[in-house]
């Protein structure tokens, strides 16, 4: 029994390494491979491990347990590149699941001889995974774009007390069953009143703050994790957990930079209000439009192009344009390069995914920091689907709401060429200046469409 | 116990500055394959969830650590299959630097 004990320790000590080495190895696209393979076989050595422990009666529920999940998984992993978002949503609340279920059985198994510490991240434990559980179930709705809940923010007056008042009956009720163990009567209110506060927390975000929602409920789903690992005392889940709730934190703060929003901010959830820009005073300003024809004879005419493509772009489903795009001036010797925004798809990195799936070879798609010195020297940049993440007025007007978001500097560019539906204006409703400029040419039309008319152009032409 | 309690917070807190360091240095290309992939690793709270199976304690412990196995699970197998995919098509345009 000793023996089998330790054999299940060393089991998750590997484990464990496995997995940072599995993160360690995500830090190139050349080696990351290597770390799935890792975090697999890490995997597949703790849940072999696990049932070998002294404890186990019967295996039955287990194994149908597994082939069921195995079940849901495998199609939860073939899922469409654009729909990536709302499965990694609706993983963050099945993760969640299973920690409130392991959480809300262990309070029932030793109640009432808890003491007061284990209580306290046993609640910390339940708190947080029944609020990420149905905030995520909301996030993954928001973006698959279901009927309910609606898409725009849905805000009414004194929303942040409502929400801050529902959270602290959660802890209140905590600290009355870390005093109390034994009123087990209580325990239901623990689970119920934060998944009523998650569905209250995402009620009020909109599409645009997805990456940010998803980066932090990611955060929560892997410090519940870890508040599990207290509670069964395993090394193994609280270094997990670590993980995935610093990797959640650091994508957090990454996109909060990235949509200017304050650290606070993220950390109370109180995003999603940006308010809509005074946009009155704004005369009809001419702007200069340029056919396809135009357009592709400047873009052959070019050393180097930067495109910088928006989340407009994938829902136009453009990427293959693109990329037939890039090829065709790839060939003529132009210098291709792609500038991408952190919050230019729908979660961290989205944009980076549905550019290599339509084969655009990674070393060709650049960061905001590392493209952004080099516009002064490019010839033309091409705006595909973007808009707020391009507009001048964020480093210059200091009343526009998005003063202080950093953005692809695009307008410094020689040429630039914005491929758009029409002159309206992004989502949070903010003129862009971008377009007025003398170096601005506006392509009127749809994304996918007008991409095509510029490749057939190339090809047609002589080179 | 309270030893116990200690010695957790030392791990949580030695991998919470492990997880920071590591992950500061993964590419923003790969950020949402990393959430993928932190989502299956973290999906090994399924220990917690097979041992309240298996150990059949109670008939409510047993049924919430099953649905929490298929909840995991479910993550597990779907986080790896689509984290592969992802990082399968991340490909490079020169030829293979060592």
């Amino acid at each position: 029994m000793i023996f089998s004990e330790n054999f299940i320790e060393i089991t998750y000590i590997i484990a464990t390494a496995l997995f940072i080495l599995s993160l360690k190895w995500l830090s190139s696209p050349t080696t990351a491979r290597h770390g799935v393979w890792a975090g697999e076989i890490g995997m597949g050595l703790a849940i072999a491990g696990t049932l070998l422990h002294f404890g186990i009666v019967d295996l039955k529920l287990v194994f149908v347990g597994l082939v069921l999940g195995a079940i849901i998984g495998v199609p939860l992993g073939k899922v469409a590149m654009t729909a990536v978002p709302q499965r990694t949503a609706l993983s963050h609340a099945f993760g969640a699941l299973c920690v409130t279920l392991v959480g809300t059985a262990e309070f029932y198994l030793r109640a009432p001889n808890i003491p007061p510490f284990m209580m306290a991240v046993l609640s910390l434990e339940v708190i947080l995974g029944s609020l990420t559980f149905t905030g995520s179930l909301m996030a993954a709705a928001k973006l698959q774009e279901l009927r309910w809940p609606p898409q725009r923010p849905v805000t009414y007056r004194g929303q942040n007390f409502v929400n801050l008042a529902t959270l602290a009956l959660a802890v209140i009720v905590a600290v009355v069953l870390v005093l109390h163990p034994d009123q087990t009567r209580l325990f239901p209110a623990l689970i119920f009143i934060p998944l009523v506060f998650g569905v209250m927390l995402i009620i009020p975000i909109g599409g645009a703050d997805m990456p940010t929602v998803i980066s932090l409920l990611n955060s929560y789903a892997g410090l519940s994790a870890a508040a599990m690992g207290f509670v069964l005392n395993s090394k193994l889940l609280i270094i997990a957990g670590a993980l995935d709730g610093s990797s959640g934190f650091i994508l957090s703060v990454i996109m909060s930079k990235a949509m200017n929003r304050s650290f606070t901010n993220v950390l109370f959830g109180g995003f999603g209000q940006i308010q809509a820009a005074a946009a009155g005073g704004q005369e009809a300003k001419p702007v200069k439009s340029a056919t396809a024809e135009e357009a592709a004879a400047i873009l052959s005419a070019a050393n180097r192009v930067a495109i910088v493509p928006g989340y407009g772009m994938a829902v136009a489903q453009a990427q293959h344009k693109v990329r037939e795009l890039y090829d065709a001036l790839t060939k003529r010797g132009v210098d291709v390069r792609f500038g991408i925004h952190p919050v230019a798809g729908r979660m961290p990195g989205h944009m980076n995914v549905l550019l290599a799936e339509a084969d655009i070879p990674y070393d060709k798609l650049m960061e905001m920091d590392a493209i952004n010195g080099d516009f002064p020297q490019t010839d033309v940049a091409l705006v595909i689907g973007a808009n707020d993440v391009t507009n001048p007025a964020a480093r210059t007007e200091q009343s526009s709401p998005i003063y202080g978001m950093p953005i692809l500097d695009v307008d410094k560019a020689r040429t630039v060429m914005v491929i758009k539906r029409g002159m309206g204006a992004g989502f949070a409703g903010i003129e862009n200046p971008l377009y007025y400029l003398d170096s601005t040419l506006m392509l009127f039309g749809d994304a996918k469409g007008f991409v095509g008319n510029i490749v057939r152009e190339l090809s047609g032409g002589h080179g | 116990m309270k030893l116990d309690l200690l010695t957790s917070l030392y791990v949580f807190m030695l991998a919470a500055f492990i997880g920071f360091e590591v992950i500061r240095r993964v590419s923003p290309l790969l950020h949402t394959p990393l959430m993928s992939l932190t989502n299956a690793l973290d999906a090994i709270a399924v220990v917690g969830a097979i041992v309240l199976a298996a150990e059949h304690k109670t008939t409510l412990a047993a049924i919430l650590g099953t649905i929490a196995i298929v909840a995991a699970t479910s993550n597990i197998v779907g986080g790896f299959i689509i984290t592969d995919r992802m990082l399968r098509m991340f490909k490079s345009s020169g030829p293979k630097k060592p």
